[in-house]
């Protein structure tokens, strides 16, 4: 008997929420680019993920004699490579598949890294205000002075084009945007009376910016997370274009794009289709950022 | 004013010199600079003897008092590569770069104001969709890909236009829509939510209301107030601008400070690299002073701050 009424009310305790995630759910699907934004999201992540699987060929497969084949080209035993070959006879097709891995793992791991340093520095600036503002606002200031491709490129021409090098260097310097935005509700959020009552209840300022502050101002970061995503893509593909992002043979859009760049005037589809690939992948994360924005927040200006 | 203008100018300060020590200490990153500056075949003795001579086994801040002082007097050491002084090889290359990155910024406002404002008067019209599209499809295309699409059609198949080098007006054009299409999506659509926020206030009302048409409605109140975060978002998209040089002139071989600065990271020629990028952000914070002093004529409401 006790069971079936504790089983009822936890139902109910979690009615409103659910509600309110599907509610958001089905405002967010009626926003059609919104939606085609997150289809596109979604299968070049299944594609990531399932790469082995759905490519045709392997990616680092060289056939000296199978080089700069138009799209649609089949081979001796009939395989069809339905975006042609690179100069070094590998499938295209295979390596967009297996290029968009380290796009999405760089875009995904420095967005975590900025997003929480950026979390981090904003709710301390916006609580406490004062002096800690003062000085991480200035460092906002330094961080922003710098043109970023070109502070990226410098240090890691220093330490070394690696993986990890390559998402502490976005990661760590892409913290700015969070950090402003985060700033900004927080100076406003802790004017409000729910904040006010917390402090008079003495609540301590660590447990207030968590539990009261953080929440609310989660949905502009998720928003800024999102948009930022897209940058983070473009800017891998570029340091992968000028050599220093995830080395060959390995697969990188940007890294492919260099390489027709070589054979513009002989093999277009060298070049034409890895950017595609960005461009498909940027503008999928962009409408859906739009849309999410739309949906949760629409006074907010990123 | 005075002392808005004063308060701005210190705070550049604290920038720049923020910007110094991180310029400093990219040298520093791997631990010992002697490694990084020296070829990888240079002998134990040979290293000694660099560091002894450069200074590397000073405390680490009178290095950096070092640099300051050396840098304040556009000191940056010799390259490396060239032999000349790193200083001079980047301010020789600094009016290209200008060139480049205020005709894509010419080509941006020319375009996206125009565009923001149609949209935004003309809402939901096909020119609205058009330019929204476009805008988005901007924001989305990587530079460097652009770039090469251009040279695909106008240098390889059609032949118009050269694809790379400086010298004529013609070797601009293609540089600088690849450099300036971001900034113009990125203006486009502040115009259009700016344009669209001033146009719904209620003294655009009262003015519409009072019988003044809708021309001057456009182009006096509303333009006036949303231009102010366009004006700011210009002094911010030069900074893209100037980030983005670096892979529009690799591209096009265009000989600015961005070419200079990959092929002095290539080399590792550092005094360049340092010189480079100190001067680029300095020049960033500068240009960014100045719109903010411009801001507050646009916006007096920001002087009583």
């Amino acid at each position: 008997m006790s069971t079936t009424a504790r089983a009822l009310t936890l139902h109910d305790e979690l009615r409103p929420a659910r509600r309110e995630w599907t509610l958001f759910v089905r405002r967010l699907g009626r926003r059609r680019t919104a939606l085609f934004g997150a289809v596109v999201v979604a299968l070049v992540v299944i594609t990531a993920l399932a790469a082995p699987w759905v490519s045709p060929f392997d990616p680092l497969e060289q056939s000296i004699g199978e080089r700069l084949k138009a799209p649609g080209w089949r081979d001796a035993a009939g395989r069809a490579h339905p975006l042609g070959t690179d100069h070094l006879g590998r499938d295209i097709l295979a390596r967009i598949i297996y290029g968009a891995r380290p796009a999405l793992l760089v875009g995904f791991a420095a967005v975590v890294i900025s997003g929480v340093l950026g979390m981090i520095a904003g709710l301390l600036a916006g609580y406490f205000g004062g002096r800690i503002d003062d000085v991480l606002m200035r460092l906002a200031d330094i961080q922003l002075a710098f043109p970023f491709i070109l502070l990226a490129i410098a240090v890691i021409g220093v330490l070394g084009p690696s993986l990890t090098t390559i998402i502490c260097v976005i990661g760590v310097s892409s913290w700015v945007v969070y950090a402003r935005i985060v700033r900004g509700a927080a100076l406003s959020l802790r004017e409000r009376e729910f904040v006010q009552a917390a402090q008079a209840l003495g609540g301590g300022d660590g447990r207030i910016l968590v539990r009261h502050i953080l929440p609310n101002v989660f949905t502009p970061w998720l928003v800024v997370a999102t948009l930022d995503m897209a940058r983070v893509i473009v800017i891998e593909s570029a340091l992968s274009f000028l050599g220093l992002g995830v080395q060959p043979p390995a697969a990188t859009w940007g890294g492919m794009l260099a390489d027709g760049r070589v054979y513009i005037s002989t093999a277009w589809w060298l070049a034409t289709f890895p950017g595609l690939a960005i461009l498909l992948t940027v503008l999928g994360i962009n409408l859906f950022g739009d849309g999410l924005r739309d949906t949760l927040d629409p006074r907010l200006k990123i | 004013m005075r002392t808005f203008v004063t308060r701005r100018l210190l705070q550049s300060l604290v920038v720049l010199l923020g910007v110094s020590f991180v310029v400093f200490f990219i040298l520093f990153l791997t631990g010992d600079p002697a490694l990084v500056l020296l070829p990888p075949e240079a002998s134990a003795e040979d290293i000694r003897e660099f560091r002894e001579r450069m200074g590397f086994n000073d405390p680490f801040l009178v290095q950096y008092g070092r640099f300051l002082g050396g840098a304040l007097r556009g000191n940056f050491g010799d390259s490396i590569r060239h032999g000349e002084p790193a200083f001079h090889l980047v301010v020789e290359r600094m009016p290209a770069t200008f060139q480049l990155a205020g005709a894509a910024l010419l080509i941006a406002l020319c375009l996206a104001i125009p565009a923001g404002i149609v949209s935004a008067v003309r809402r939901n019209s096909v020119l609205d969709y058009v330019s929204t599209v476009v805008a988005l499809l901007g924001q989305s295309m990587p530079t460097f890909w652009l770039g090469i699409m251009l040279i695909l059609l106008f240098s390889v198949q059609l032949q118009w236009l050269p694809s790379s080098g400086r010298g004529e007006l013609r070797h601009l054009i293609l540089p600088s829509i690849t450099l300036g299409l971001f900034t113009t999506a990125r203006i486009t659509r502040l115009t259009r939510s700016g344009m669209l926020e001033v146009l719904g206030q209620d003294y655009i009302r009262t003015a519409r209301a009072k019988g003044v048409s809708d021309p001057p409605v456009v182009w006096k109140h509303a333009l006036k107030n949303a231009a102010i975060p366009i004006v700011t978002i210009i002094g911010i998209e030069l900074g893209t601008l100037l980030g983005g040089s670096v892979i529009t002139e690799t591209i096009f071989a265009w000989p600015g400070v961005g070419r200079l600065s990959v092929q002095a990271i290539y080399n590792r020629d550092y005094p360049v690299v340092q010189a480079a990028v100190f001067l680029l952000a300095t020049t960033f914070v500068l240009v960014n002073v100045i719109v903010d002093v411009l801001y507050t004529y646009l916006d007096p409401r920001i002087r009583l701050r």
